[in-house]
């Protein structure tokens, strides 16, 4: 077996030298009954090429975003990763090392998690980033068991504009935790009226902008209306790139800032892995989850960098810990933060202002096709359409045609009788010719 | 070297450096300062053309202040993160024997297959008709990790080990609830030597830990179990093979008794790769198990995440199985989604994260079973478990062993009864191998005992590494027994940095960089 350098004359040898017969009688301690004699129900090795043609033949039946004029989103987005980005990232140095426990042999982790920590606070708006979770989904489920520990209140409201599966691993924690969870109805036009759930029992609101279904929302009165009653503001994002050109989250008050940074640096990759960003005010850190790099100095006072504050963390506290969280997603942060020094200020607004251009036009284009109805006022890469007919069914048959249209919000929300109601996102990897081919399928279906 | 920021300690200023340079590098050896001390605010790597002018739809929330993100051109961004990377350790650099952690060798060709189009360029919610193949991937990864642990269903969706726990232990809370022993049975027993994330998952959902103290021989006796039985008791969360490195020799007979006091029994599968293809946890009573990916299928630990932890569930909690979920329908595949969708019996608990977890990390795995086979993970176990003891017996004389020299799994542990009078610590021992060009073990964990070392060579070390690695360890031994203090209590003295104040990072965080004072101010 190719990964396995040991030879049966290497084996005899080292089982000789421990003293034993056979392998087995390092299996000692399992109850024979149970050693199991033969190799389990499974196909025995194959060499590279087998394994390659096996899975190349399993790629092939999926149809990939580039392929095909692309417009699906709610979530996780279709950007350009430049090719530097995947280099680098397969650096073995990178790849195959661990969590930095040993920072003397670790410092270029540590470094990039530092300047993670920095680009993420100044994306955000906020004075502390951490050094990533898993993702948006599961970060937004830590800030609400932050928010409750910060305020000792126990209840959260979740904005009808919070992506559903968001709200899902919300509801799942704090039904799990018997925490209270006021999730709000769907809110297609991004008008709900989030201030009046807000009263002195309130640990939190979880606001979502640009929300699910493409709107942009103004943080700050929410913001304020939580701060008088003594709670805090989550507001989580899903499009990280959108933060180039909109108001930071943290320049409208929020207290805890979540989001998805897929868009910078990662491939669509069926839904993960992904990187979770995570920022708070300085004030909030002790009850921060997830892993923080701090700075500090070696024994001969040079800069260095270090894991730190991990009294808060798990292999410390254990069960008084602040989060069972034991790792972050490295890699994928790693790719943030490349793509995000390859952009740039300047790179990032000027994408930012084409995903939101790129919109633009798509919406324009679609508002003239019959039986399409664009409902958003405001948006930045990605709106919600009202179509003649349901939405599932069409999007199968744009699928047959060889185009992606969209998400069908019934996917997300089935029984909500939004079922002509389909969300579509157009970044700068949209041409023209992807928008007239989705309009004039559109034009048919319809 | 030229500081441009005007700070004490620049980076790699190294002061007591025998043949100082001008530029402070050191040949290979390159200082990197931060991304903000090299970047400009106007630089871009990425060309992109400005679009057209058009109306924006912000709604008047556009952003106006600057961000403060600076860039780095496509030349400078790749030597920024290069340079970065030499700093760092990893698998293909030497061994790596970090116990319970598992670093064994990350084949490209699990990154080649993770990178197919098929895979890493199609979207969670495109329609199902278009995912076929990756709905095939994931049922497939999922019938082979059933099939190796003898369970009946498995959540695939957990990003990480404590994640897994988490769904297990939400798995386990769902069928309690649904027995209507919901208010009564809230406590979990853990055993003093779990991974702390046990003890913090179980609290996480309300649930009481009652800890199950260590014994002697480093092993749980089924009789602490059954003394702290109870109709309060929900489950006992036990790490098998445990992380003394040692087998559970009762873990029948604990399981036995969990199941007849109405409770479950959760199994951190963190050390799964010692028995894979040897034994299989549905065999043994498991209830619910987390697999780590990224330690027992090699997929890559990239510095700490993404991992990915699938949950194997016994027949008694398949039910509760969280969406999604990915059904064989008529030939084809379908994605479970929504609770209510879950059709029969199923009443699953909800749902761990958005989309449907850690695909790319499921090819990896399932990439790196394929290539292996049944019969190649066998002999992968098998020689985790003999490069293991053959590390035991070549320093037993040497070192300590706080349960006697008996056999062990993938890990040995050792404490530090060895380094008594010695002036020598566990991190002074981590702090030479650093030096000798090794990432040291895993240092004081388990916590059942003092000062621990704990190696995992893994399967991936051939002989003639482990050899030296073994004399290394034998001639730092000998140097701390007689007297050689310096070699420990100062090192590394080789690495990129010397020891590193940690204390100082936690006592005043600097968690970002901050713009330096204007020069009038700092030179206060």
């Amino acid at each position: 077996m190719r990964y396995l350098p040991l030879s049966d004359t290497d084996r005899s040898e080292m089982l000789a030298r421990i003293g034993v017969n056979t392998v087995d009688d390092l299996f000692a301690d399992v109850p024979k009954s149970l050693l199991l004699r033969e190799p389990v129900d499974l196909p025995r090795r194959k060499g590279e090429l087998e394994v390659e043609r096996i899975l190349s033949r399993m790629s092939a039946k999926n149809i990939s975003a580039s392929s095909v004029p692309f417009f699906v989103g709610a979530g996780a987005y279709k950007h350009h990763v430049p090719a530097t980005v995947d280099h680098l990232i397969q650096r073995s140095e990178f790849l195959t090392s661990y969590t930095p426990y040993q920072p003397e042999i670790a410092q270029g982790t540590l470094q990039y998690l530092f300047e993670f920590q920095t680009q993420v606070a100044a994306l955000t708006g906020m004075e502390v980033a951490n050094a990533s979770m898993y993702d948006g989904s599961t970060g937004t489920g830590e800030a609400v068991l932050m928010a409750h520990r910060v305020t000792k209140r126990r209840k959260a409201v979740l904005s009808g504009g919070l992506h559903p599966h968001y709200a899902d691993v919300v509801r799942t924690l704090s039904e799990m935790s018997s925490d209270d969870v006021v999730t709000m109805a769907p809110d297609v036009g991004g008008t709900e009226d989030v201030l009046s759930q807000i009263d002195d029992s309130v640990s939190c609101v979880v606001v979502q902008s640009p929300d699910v279904f493409g709107n942009l929302r103004d943080l700050k009165p929410i913001a304020d209306k939580a701060h008088q009653h003594g709670a805090l503001l989550i507001a989580v994002f899903t499009e990280a790139v959108s933060l180039g050109l909109v108001k930071s989250p943290g320049s409208q008050g929020a207290d805890i800032v979540v989001g998805e940074g897929q868009s910078i640096g990662n491939a669509l990759n069926f839904g993960g892995p992904y990187v979770g960003l995570f920022a708070t005010q300085s004030k909030y850190l002790r009850q921060m989850p997830g892993r923080l790099c701090g700075e500090t100095v070696d024994a001969d006072s040079n800069r260095g960098f270090v894991l730190t504050l991990s009294t808060r963390e798990q292999h410390i506290r254990r069960d008084k810990a602040t989060s069972n969280i034991c790792t972050n997603s490295g890699l994928c942060s790693l790719a943030f933060t490349i793509h995000m020094t390859l952009l740039g200020e300047a790179g990032l607004s000027r994408l930012a202002r084409i995903n939101h251009a790129n919109a633009v036009k798509l919406a324009d284009q679609l508002a003239s096709v019959k039986g399409v109805e664009v409902l958003n006022k405001t948006f930045f890469n990605e709106f919600t359409l009202r179509l003649a007919k349901p939405a599932d069914e069409v999007v199968e048959r744009l699928a047959e045609k060889g185009v992606l249209a969209g998400v069908p919000v019934s996917r997300l929300l089935p029984g909500a009788g939004l079922d002509n109601l389909l969300l579509v996102a157009s970044t700068e990897v949209n041409t023209d010719d992807d928008r007239a081919a989705l309009a004039a399928a559109l034009k048919e279906v319809l | 070297m030229l500081n441009r920021q005007g700070r004490p300690s620049s980076a790699g200023q190294a002061g007591t450096t025998e043949h100082p340079t001008f530029t402070g590098n050191k040949a290979l050896a390159q200082i990197e300062p931060l991304l903000f001390e090299i970047g400009r605010y106007d630089t871009t790597g990425v060309d992109l053309d400005e679009p057209e002018d058009f109306k924006p739809r912000l709604g008047g929330l556009e952003r106006k202040e600057a961000i403060g993100l600076p860039g780095l051109s496509e030349p400078e961004t790749m030597r920024h993160y290069v340079r970065l990377s030499q700093q760092n350790y990893g698998i293909d650099t030497g061994l790596f024997p970090l116990g319970s952690c598992t670093m064994k060798h990350n084949a490209r060709l699990n990154e080649r297959m993770a990178r197919l189009p098929g895979f890493s360029d199609v979207h969670p919610l495109q329609p199902v008709s278009t995912v076929q193949g990756a709905l095939e991937l994931m049922n497939e990864l999922g019938r082979y990790l059933v099939t190796l642990t003898n369970m009946t269903a498995v959540a695939l969706s957990p990003k990480a080990g404590a994640h897994g726990e988490l769904c297990g232990m939400m798995a386990i809370k769902a069928a309690i609830e649904a027995k209507g022993e919901g208010k009564t049975r809230n406590v979990v027993l853990v055993p003093d030597s779990a991974h702390g994330t046990n003890p913090a998952t179980a609290a996480l959902i309300g649930f009481k830990v009652k800890p199950v103290p260590a014994r002697e021989d480093g092993w749980v006796h089924v009789e602490d179990v059954k003394e702290r039985l109870g109709p309060d008791v929900a489950a006992i969360m036990l790490t098998n093979p445990n992380t003394c490195g040692l087998f559970e020799p009762q873990v029948a007979e604990i399981a036995k008794a969990i199941h007849d006091a109405g409770a479950y029994f959760y199994c951190d599968g963190a050390n799964f790769n010692a028995i894979v293809g040897k034994a299989k946890p549905g065999d043994l009573g498991v209830d619910a198990m987390h697999i780590n990916l990224h330690k027992t299928f090699s997929t890559p630990h990239g510095g700490g995440g993404p991992g990915s932890g699938p949950v194997v569930l016994s027949e008694r909690l398949a039910p509760f199985a969280p969406v999604p979920f990915v059904r064989v329908k008529d030939g084809s595949f379908e994605l479970v989604e929504q609770n209510n969708e879950a059709g029969g019996t199923a009443a699953p608990f909800g749902r761990m994260t958005a989309f449907h977890g850690q695909m790319g990390m499921y090819v990896r795995a399932l990439s790196y079973m394929l290539s292996h086979g049944s019969d190649g993970m066998k002999q992968a176990s098998e020689d985790a478990v003999l490069n293991a003891n053959y590390i035991r017996a070549g320093l037993a004389d040497l070192m300590s062993l706080p349960f006697g020299n008996k056999p062990c799994m993938h890990e040995v542990l050792f404490d530090d009864a060895w380094l008594k009078d010695t002036g020598v610590t566990t991190l002074d021992v981590a702090k030479a191998m650093i030096d000798e060009g090794y990432h040291p073990m895993t240092m004081y964990f388990p916590l059942v005992v003092h000062g621990a070392m704990l190696i995992e060579p893994t399967e991936s070390e051939s002989k003639a590494s482990l050899d030296l690695f073994v004399a290394m360890l034998r001639d730092l031994a000998m140097a701390a027994k007689n007297g050689d203090k310096e070699r420990f209590t100062g090192a590394p003295y080789h690495a990129p940095r010397r020891r590193l104040d940690e204390t100082r990072a936690a006592r005043s965080p600097i968690l970002k960089w901050t713009p330096p004072a204007p020069v009038a101010e700092a030179a206060e």
